[in-house]
């Protein structure tokens, strides 16, 4: 305590030091004067009293000097003088420091962009209290090979009666139809259990959530909105609450208002971006009657209990799941093997971009090596030019650590001074920064550029700094005074070690962007062949537009409720949408046919039990079912393998049609023609058992649910008689994007002036935006090799520079005894290759380890492709060739005789 | 100068403080000639030292100064002991004190009074 007393007082002292001196050398003088005058008055001469007076003081100065030294904290009185040293000197060579501090710039400018994503992303994806206490809950048949088959209300039920979780909640995330404002409006809805808001822990600004003890088996007609649909909708009525909305013709109630910055949890940024809940129990109307076989495909998310692990509440749980297969053994048959997984909910959001996101992160990470390599390759460079200053302050009694000290508080400058101004350019460009994000990334719009990011910057460039500030200054400050003295530069040992770790630095360098370019190289062919694939559809010239109809929860008050009634309705908007001047052919489908188009919350899996094969209780295996219209494959240009696509006669009361792809006739009928077989899609509601779909056709395999893969088993049925409600309108031909929709619209609702028309968007969009991650980690990877090479080539022209330099006396000897201009040439140009050589070796091994970590991100191509890996070897063994000419030249071109003499 | 002994390291501060205590307001030069009047030039006062002894005094808020005009109309520094610099006198007489019967003590101690 004392100690920390003392420093408190010695700070404060540092702070009002000048004056304590001012008054000490005050007094002194003053009690000079008293003793001059006594002496005098004793009887001295006034010359003799004064020396007197002087010699009985004691050394003034030295009393100041002790005083000052114990009263104040040299250290930090150093280090001010230090700075202040450093800046003078940094703005005296005003090239290397602008140079040099551009560089850390961008090294850690892009460290911290990509930071600030990763921030928004992985370490922040769930801005709710206690999110380490989130979880998904997946249900799997592993017996079946079927994944996230969904949650049944009793099993809802069970879970929730466990004592495992706090609150457990189901969500289904659509979109809604809002009418009664004057156009009807699509806004993002999502269906929930009413414990929803419990599990986030979030409460309403205005009004209140649902209440999580709610147990109204059908839909309880309460309604909560977002902040933003309230204001934009509703102009913030403070009235709101207690209103009627009508949603899909559905009556219902506002009870809440979310707070502004609520963002819900989902794997898109439309998901976060939901507008509207409303809660219901899935045991009544419009939901079919509570059966534990009855799973909905949603996604279940619950709180667990405060203070159990993940592991912990996993092990409760298969213990909670053996014992509902004992007591339920019809509904969990022993080969399906159901399995009920919970997953921390941060991880199941970013699941998709995390590969991605590190990815750049790794990349990123190695720009910055790079940079920082070739600063402290630039402060090697200077060393020998201020090796001469470093002896003179040697030989005047400098200690070697307050050197070491001065040089490292210069490169610590250097790297602060850079992160900070990369920080300023990156705050100052966010925006446009932002356009190159990709819309897809889940909470796109939570990235900021704040004070979280700052202090990043600014730590990664003090950990920098002290990790490549501290060499060159150690190695510069160390000296062999006598022989630099005499001459700097000729073979003094300090000069040699420095310029081992400039090649060792450059070698580093080479090598770290080596495994950069085969990163990018690697990354660039993959989305090049994803770009080129085969998709097995013609998507140019193809528009997509989105309606849906009202899907009310009284089936009564359904206009089109049966397929002959929803028949009636698409027919006649396809036949009004042909008229659009351009347009060559309609389609339409369910919003899950779009090709590319669609997340993966979106794909229906149906069970499919096939025709004497699967018995109807049995665990059937699930295949990805698309509703289409006949005109659908036309449309799109697939191909017909075997029988028949559907035709005008498939209606309601003929025979159940459906179509299928190779991949599923190859998985579930091998070896065996599959037209004509018939299955049973297990949806019975309102139907005849059994209901016998006949598969009528196969078409090729096309990439429409994923382009890097070709075989995804897949079902086609026909919309006519198949009703779907949320509905996916498809025109082929010369149209314009940005007209089309209201065109559409105008049509549509002159067939049903309730209809929204929405999210038009060309099929090459809906390719490209699938492809948006991959494109920017490739674009981004490509731009930091990019970046790497350069700094690269500049690490190494700066390298050999400096040895032809140093060894311009050898070459003016060697070419005054006759050595050839080219032989010279050839000496430097093998210096530089020597490095690129041992760089590419080094990198080449890297690249390897780096290829195969990444090989989940590759598409058609081998982490240990030949041609990308010879290719960019060749490429930075140019780079380092060009780099070492020039230098060569200067080499080449020496003249002996004034090199000679003037030394 | 090797007969007089110099003055020990935190004696000082108690021999201004006393004087302080005994003479009221008195600046610097006035301290140091009172100190070697006392001690009756047995001690070597290295009067420059006083000065940074009397800032740190101040600063522990034992004294305060405040500028005056001395008796032969010069400007100087007087200081002036506190309640805070009593208390301290205080406790540290006492610890003298103390420490200086024990010293007593084991001077006076002779080899056949030890049990």
């Amino acid at each position: 305590m004392k100690f920390l007393r003392r420093f408190f007082i010695r700070l404060s002292n540092f702070a009002s030091g000048r004056r304590a001196d001012q008054r000490l050398r005050e007094e002194l003088a003053e009690h000079l004067a008293f003793q001059t005058d006594e002496n005098v008055r004793a009887g001295m001469p006034p010359a003799e009293a004064r020396r007197q007076a002087v010699l009985k003081l004691g050394a003034a100065e030295a009393i100041r000097e002790d005083h000052h030294a114990e009263q104040s904290l040299p250290f930090v009185e150093n280090l001010f003088q230090d700075l202040r040293f450093a800046v003078r000197m940094l703005r005296r060579s005003p090239g290397f420091s602008l140079i040099a501090i551009a560089i850390v710039a961008l090294g850690i400018g892009a460290t911290t962009a990509i930071y600030s994503v990763i921030d928004a992303t992985l370490l922040h994806p769930l801005p709710y209290p206690h999110p380490s206490e989130l979880v998904r809950i997946e249900a799997n048949l592993p017996g079946v090979g079927a994944h996230d088959v969904g949650i049944s209300i009793p099993e809802l039920k069970d879970l929730q009666n466990s004592g495992i979780f706090q609150y457990v909640s189901l969500a289904f995330f659509g979109t809604d139809t809002l009418t009664g404002n004057t156009q009807p409006t699509r806004i993002a809805g999502k269906s929930v259990t009413p414990a929803y808001f419990a599990v986030l822990g979030v409460d309403a600004q205005l009004g209140r959530t649902f209440d999580p003890h709610d147990t109204t088996p059908g839909f309880n007609n309460e309604l909560v909105i977002s902040d933003g649909l309230w204001k934009r909708a509703f102009g913030g009525d403070p009235q709101i609450l207690g209103k009627i909305l009508r949603i899909d013709n559905d009556p219902a109630r506002v009870v809440g208002v979310m707070p502004a910055g609520f963002r819900d949890q989902g794997q898109t940024p439309e998901e976060v971006g939901t507008e509207l809940w409303a809660a219901g129990g899935f045991a009544d109307d419009p939901a079919p009657p509570p059966m534990r076989g009855t799973r909905f495909p949603f996604v279940a998310i619950a709180r667990l209990q405060p203070g159990l692990s993940p592991a912990a509440a996993q092990a409760h749980l298969d213990a909670l799941v053996d014992s509902l297969k004992k007591q339920y053994p019809a509904d969990y048959p022993p080969q399906a093997a159901w399995t009920v997984h919970l997953t921390p909910l941060a991880e199941t959001l970013v699941g998709n971009v995390r590969q991605s996101l590190i990815l750049l992160f790794g990349a990123v990470g190695l720009v910055l090596l790079i940079s920082c390599v070739n600063v402290a390759n630039l402060l090697l460079a200077r060393a020998s030019a201020r090796g001469h200053e470093m002896a003179v302050r040697q030989a005047l009694g400098a200690a070697r650590m307050r050197l070491v000290r001065q040089l490292f508080t210069e490169s610590l400058l250097l790297f602060v001074l850079g992160g900070i101004t990369g920080f300023v350019v990156l705050f100052c460009a966010q925006k446009f920064l932002l356009q190159f994000v990709p819309e897809t990334l889940p909470r796109l719009n939570d990235i900021s550029i704040g004070w979280g990011v700052l202090a990043f910057a600014i730590v990664v460039s003090v950990v920098a700094g002290t990790i490549f500030g501290l060499a060159p200054a150690w190695l510069t400050s160390r000296l062999y005074l006598t022989a630099t003295l005499r001459q700097e530069g000729r073979g003094s040992n300090g000069s040699r070690r420095r310029s081992r770790l400039r090649h060792v630095l450059v070698i580093g360098e080479l090598a770290l962007s080596l495994v950069l370019m085969i990163a990018a190289g690697l990354l660039l062919r993959s989305f090049y062949d994803l770009f080129n694939v085969q998709p097995g559809f013609n998507p140019t010239r193809v528009m997509a537009i989105e309606t849906s109809l009202p899907n009310p929860n009284d089936p009564n008050t359904d206009i089109y409720r049966t397929a002959t009634q929803e028949g009636v309705l698409l027919r006649e908007v396809l036949r009004r949408n042909r008229t659009i001047p351009g347009v060559e052919e309609t389609a339409v489908s369910d919003r899950a046919a779009i090709p590319l188009g669609h997340g993966q919350s979106d794909r229906r899996m149906t069970p499919l039990i096939r025709e004497g094969l699967e018995a109807q209780s049995s665990q059937p295996p699930l295949i990805d079912t698309l509703i289409v219209s006949p005109e659908y494959f036309h449309l799109l240009d697939m191909t017909l393998l075997r029988g028949r696509l559907f035709v005008d006669q498939d209606l309601e009361d003929t025979p159940l049609t459906a179509v299928i792809n190779e991949a599923a006739a190859r998985t579930y009928w091998p070896n065996e023609n599959p037209v004509g077989k018939r299955v049973d899609l297990g949806d019975h509601s309102g139907r005849a058992k059994p209901d016998w779909t006949t598969i009528v056709g196969v078409i090729a395999d096309a990439r429409t649910e994923s382009l890097a893969d070709a075989s995804i088993p897949q079902m086609y049925l026909d919309i006519y008689q198949r009703p779907f409600k949320f509905l996916a309108l498809y025109l082929r031909g010369q149209v314009d994007p940005a007209t089309i929709a209201a065109q559409v619209r105008a049509q549509v609702q002159a067939v049903d002036p309730n209809l929204p028309v929405f999210h038009a968007e060309t099929l090459d969009d809906v390719l490209a935006s699938s492809l948006s991650v991959r494109r920017f980690s490739m674009e981004m990877v490509a731009l930091f090799a990019g970046t790497a090479l350069l700094l690269a080539g500049l690490g190494i022209y700066g390298t050999i520079s400096y040895l032809v330099n140093e060894q311009r006396r050898e070459i003016a000897i060697r070419l005054a005894l006759g050595a050839q201009r080219r032989d010279i040439l050839r000496m430097v140009l093998h210096q530089g290759l020597t490095l690129a050589a041992a760089g590419a070796v080094l990198g080449l091994a890297g690249a390897l380890v780096v290829s195969h970590l990444m090989s989940g991100l590759l598409f058609g191509v081998a982490p240990t492709d030949l041609l990308t890996f010879a290719g960019v070897t060749l490429v930075l063994t140019t780079v380092a060739l060009a780099a070492s000419y020039i230098p060569a030249l200067r080499a080449m071109r020496l003249d002996p005789n004034t090199m000679l003499h003037s030394e | 100068m090797k007969d007089k002994p110099d003055v020990l390291q935190g004696t000082l501060a108690l021999m201004v403080l006393k004087t302080l205590d005994v003479l009221g307001s008195q600046h610097g030069y006035g301290i140091a000639r009172r100190i070697e009047q006392i001690s009756g030039d047995i001690l070597v006062l290295n009067q420059g030292s006083l000065y940074p002894l009397l800032l740190k005094l101040e600063h522990e808020g034992s004294i305060v100064s405040e500028r005056g005009t001395s008796d032969n109309n010069r400007r100087a520094r007087f200081y002036r002991i506190t309640a805070a610099g009593r208390k301290q006198l205080q406790t540290e007489t006492s610890d003298w004190e103390r420490t200086a019967q024990i010293i007593e003590r084991f001077f006076n101690v002779k080899a056949e009074e030890l049990p």
